[in-house]
C-alpha cells in the first residue's frame, strides 16, 4: 500500500527560507534510507503558497485566489511517496524522520488509492473501448 | 499507548529491521540460521522490556546492539567456538576481532555490504529454487512462514521445513558468506535476479480469488529489487529488472475486467495504467542503457515493455522497434518462443505475410509442436491474408493444444468466424490484428 507523507508548512517554509545545511544533510539521510529499504517511491518540497493560487468554484463560478495563505498550519511544505506493508510501517519511517519544523510541527499521512480500488463498470469499460476503437481508426487513416 | 499498540509497534519495528540484524549478524557468526535466531532473541528481548521502558528513541540500533551481545556471547561460549574453529579455523583471527568490538562503530557501519552477503547466500545456486525464494522472503522480505506459505499455495510446515533445510544446507557445505567476484559475480547475480523475478510472476499470476498475500508478492520482489539496485547501482541489469518488475507492475489496474477476466495488452484501458510506476520504470531502464547495458536479457525485456508503455493507444505502438529488440533477444537467448513473438512483431510492422514468413519457419520446431500459441498466431496472420480455411484449422487445433478453458472458447469461436466469412467468400475480416503474445 502506499501512504502520501506531507509535511505541514512554516512561517519559515511559507517566508521561503530553505532549510539550514544541518537539517539539509539530515534530509539528505533519510531520504537515502528510505530509497535503500526500497520504498521510496516519489518526493518533492513545494515552495510557499506565495508562488501558488488557488481556484474557488463556486456553482459555474471560477474565482482565482492568489498566494500567500493565511492559514499556514495547514499548508503542505513537501511530500513523500512510499509504498509500504502497513500503516504501523509508515509511521515508523515518519517516526525517523529529522524534524524538519526545528521547534513544533507536524507530519500527516494519507493512504493513497490505488487505481484498482476504482472498479471499472461494464459501461465504463465499454465506453472506454469504444473511444479506444475510434482513436485507433483516426490512427490508421 | 496500549500494550497491544506497543506489540504491533515492537514487531513493525522488527520487520524493519530483521534484514539488517540478520546480514550483520551472520557476517559475525558466520551461519544464518544462527543469526536469525539471534535476531529473534533480541525481538523477544523488546517485547520483555520495552513495554516498560517505553520504546528506544533509536529502536533499530537497540535491537542491534542487544543482538550483538548475545552474537558475542554465543562466540564467547566455549562449545560454539569450538564447532566453528574445526570448521572454520582461518576465520579465527576475524573473530577475535570481533569478540573485541567497538558497539558503537558497529551499530553506526554501512549495513549494505552485509545486506548483500545476504542477498548472494539466499540465492545460492546450490539451493532449489524454491528454497532460495523462501528464504530470500524469509530472511530479506521479513515475511513470516505462513504469510509464504499463503503466498505460494503450500502449508505452512513445508515452507518451514524448506527453510529450515537451507540453512543446514548453507552450514554443512560451508557455503562462505560472502559477495562473489569477477566471474562468478555474473552467473549468482543471475540467480538473484532469477529469484527475485520469479518471486514477482508468482504475483504477477494470481487471480482474483486468491489470497492477498499473492499480489502482495508483487510488491516484495519489487522492494527487493529496488533495495538490490541501491545495493549493486553499477549492474545494468539489476536495473533492468526493476524496469521490467516497474512497468509490469503498472498494468495491474488494467489487467482484468469487471468480473475478474483476463485483459490481454492491446485491449487494456491505458488510462488504468500507473503513469508514475511506468516512469519510474523508464528512468530504470535509462540506467541500465547509461551502464552499457541494453543488451542484458533482463534490460531487453524492459525495453520491450517500454515500447507498449510509451504508446498512448494500442495503433501508436512501435512494432518495428519491438520486432528488433526481440531480433536482439534471440541473439543472447535463442528460443522458438521469442522468435515466434518477432514474427507477430514483425506481422504488425510490415503486414501479416512477412510475419507468416517466420511463422512457417518454425512450424517444424520440435519443442513448439503442443505449444498452442503456435497455431493461434498461424491462424491470425493466415485469416488475415484471406486463407480462411487454413486460419480455421489452426484456431481448431490450437483450442485442442490449450489447457485454458477461457482461451479455449476464444480459440474456437474465431475458427468459427473463419469459417462462416470462408462460407461467404467475402473480404477477410477487417478488425482482426494479430495478437500480441504473453
Amino acid at each position: 500500500m502506499r501512504f502520501m507523507v506531507l509535511v505541514k508548512a512554516t512561517k519559515e517554509s511559507e517566508a521561503g527560507a530553505m532549510p539550514d545545511a544541518e537539517l539539509l544533510t539530515a534530509m539528505g539521510k533519510y531520504n537515502e534510507e528510505l530509497a535503500k529499504a526500497g520504498i521510496l517511491l516519489d518526493l518533492s518540497g513545494l515552495h510557499p503558497s506565495s508562488k501558488g493560487a488557488r481556484v474557488r468554484f463556486s456553482g459555474s463560478n471560477r474565482t482565482v485566489i492568489d498566494g500567500p495563505f493565511a492559514e499556514t498550519k495547514e499548508l503542505i511544505a513537501g511530500y513523500w511517496l512510499i509504498q509500504v506493508k502497513s500503516k504501523e510501517e509508515a509511521i515508523e519511517w515518519v517516526k525517523r524522520c529529522p524534524n524538519p519544523h526545528y521547534a513544533e510541527g507536524e507530519i500527516e499521512l494519507r493512504q493513497v488509492f490505488e487505481l484498482s480500488d476504482f472498479t471499472v463498470t461494464p459501461e465504463a469499460q465499454s465506453s472506454y473501448d469504444s473511444v479506444a476503437a475510434q482513436l485507433e481508426a483516426r490512427a490508421k487513416a | 499507548m496500549t500494550a497491544d499498540d506497543t506489540h504491533r509497534t515492537i514487531n513493525t519495528v522488527y520487520r524493519l529491521e530483521s534484514a539488517k540484524l540478520i546480514a550483520r549478524l551472520a557476517r559475525m557468526v558466520r551461519d544464518v540460521g544462527l543469526a536469525e535466531e539471534l535476531a529473534q532473541d533480541a525481538l523477544v528481548a523488546a517485547l520483555e522490556q520495552w513495554p516498560g521502558t517505553g520504546i528506544p528513541d533509536n529502536p533499530g540500533a537497540w535491537l542491534m546492539a542487544t543482538a550483538k551481545h548475545r552474537a558475542i556471547n554465543v562466540l564467547r561460549r566455549g562449545k560454539m567456538l569450538e564447532r566453528k574453529h574445526e570448521q572454520l579455523g582461518h576465520e579465527l583471527e576475524a573473530r577475535q576481532e570481533m569478540a573485541a568490538p567497538n558497539l558503537e562503530d558497529m551499530v553506526d557501519d554501512d549495513v549494505g555490504d552485509d545486506l548483500l552477503r545476504l542477498v548472494f547466500t539466499a540465492c545460492h545456486p546450490i539451493l532449489s529454487i524454491e528454497a532460495r525464494v523462501a528464504l530470500t522472503l524469509r530472511l530479506l522480505g521479513g515475511l513470516t512462514t505462513d504469510e509464504i506459505a499463503r503466498a505460494f499455495l503450500v502449508s505452512e510446515p513445508t515452507i518451514a521445513q524448506r527453510i529450515v533445510r537451507a540453512k543446514r544446507t548453507l552450514a554443512e557445505e560451508r557455503v562462505p558468506y560472502e559477495v562473489p567476484r569477477g566471474d562468478e559475480l555474473t552467473q549468482r547475480l543471475s540467480s538473484v535476479l532469477g529469484v527475485i523475478y520469479l518471486i514477482f510472476n508468482e504475483g504477477y499470476s494470481a487471480t482474483s480469488g486468491d489470497d492477498l498475500m499473492r499480489p502482495q508478492l508483487c510488491e516484495d520482489a519489487l522492494r527487493l529489487g529496488r533495495i538490490l539496485a541501491q545495493l549493486t547501482p553499477s549492474e545494468p541489469e539489476v536495473h533492468g529488472l526493476v524496469a521490467l518488475m516497474e512497468i509490469h507492475a503498472s498494468r495491474t489496474a488494467a489487467r482484468t475486467g469487471p468480473t475478474g477476466e483476463p485483459i490481454l495488452l492491446p485491449d487494456q484501458n491505458r488510462a488504468r495504467w500507473d503513469r508514475l510506476l511506468i516512469r519510474r520504470g523508464l528512468a530504470a531502464l535509462e540506467r541500465a542503457e547509461a551502464l552499457g547495458g541494453a543488451n542484458g536479457p533482463y534490460a531487453l525485456q524492459a525495453a520491450l515493455t517500454a515500447c507498449h508503455a510509451r504508446a498512448n493507444t494500442a495503433a501508436e505502438t512501435d512494432w518495428a522497434r519491438i520486432a528488433s529488440l526481440y531480433a536482439s533477444l534471440a541473439q543472447i537467448m535463442p528460443s522458438p518462443v521469442v522468435e515466434l513473438n518477432r514474427a507477430m512483431a514483425v506481422a504488425m510492422a510490415d503486414g501479416p505475410a512477412a510475419g507468416l514468413a517466420i511463422v512457417d519457419a518454425l512450424t517444424s520446431e520440435p519443442s513448439l509442436e503442443r505449444y498452442h500459441l503456435l497455431p493461434s498466431a498461424r491462424g491470425d496472420l493466415l485469416s488475415k491474408l484471406g486463407r480462411l480455411d487454413e486460419a480455421r484449422a489452426e484456431f481448431e487445433r490450437a483450442a485442442s493444444l490449450t489447457r485454458n478453458a477461457r482461451e479455449r472458447t476464444l480459440l474456437l469461436e474465431r475458427a468459427a468466424t473463419c469459417a462462416r466469412d470462408s462460407g461467404n467468400a467475402g473480404p477477410p475480416s477487417s478488425d482482426g490484428r494479430p495478437r500480441a503474445i504473453g
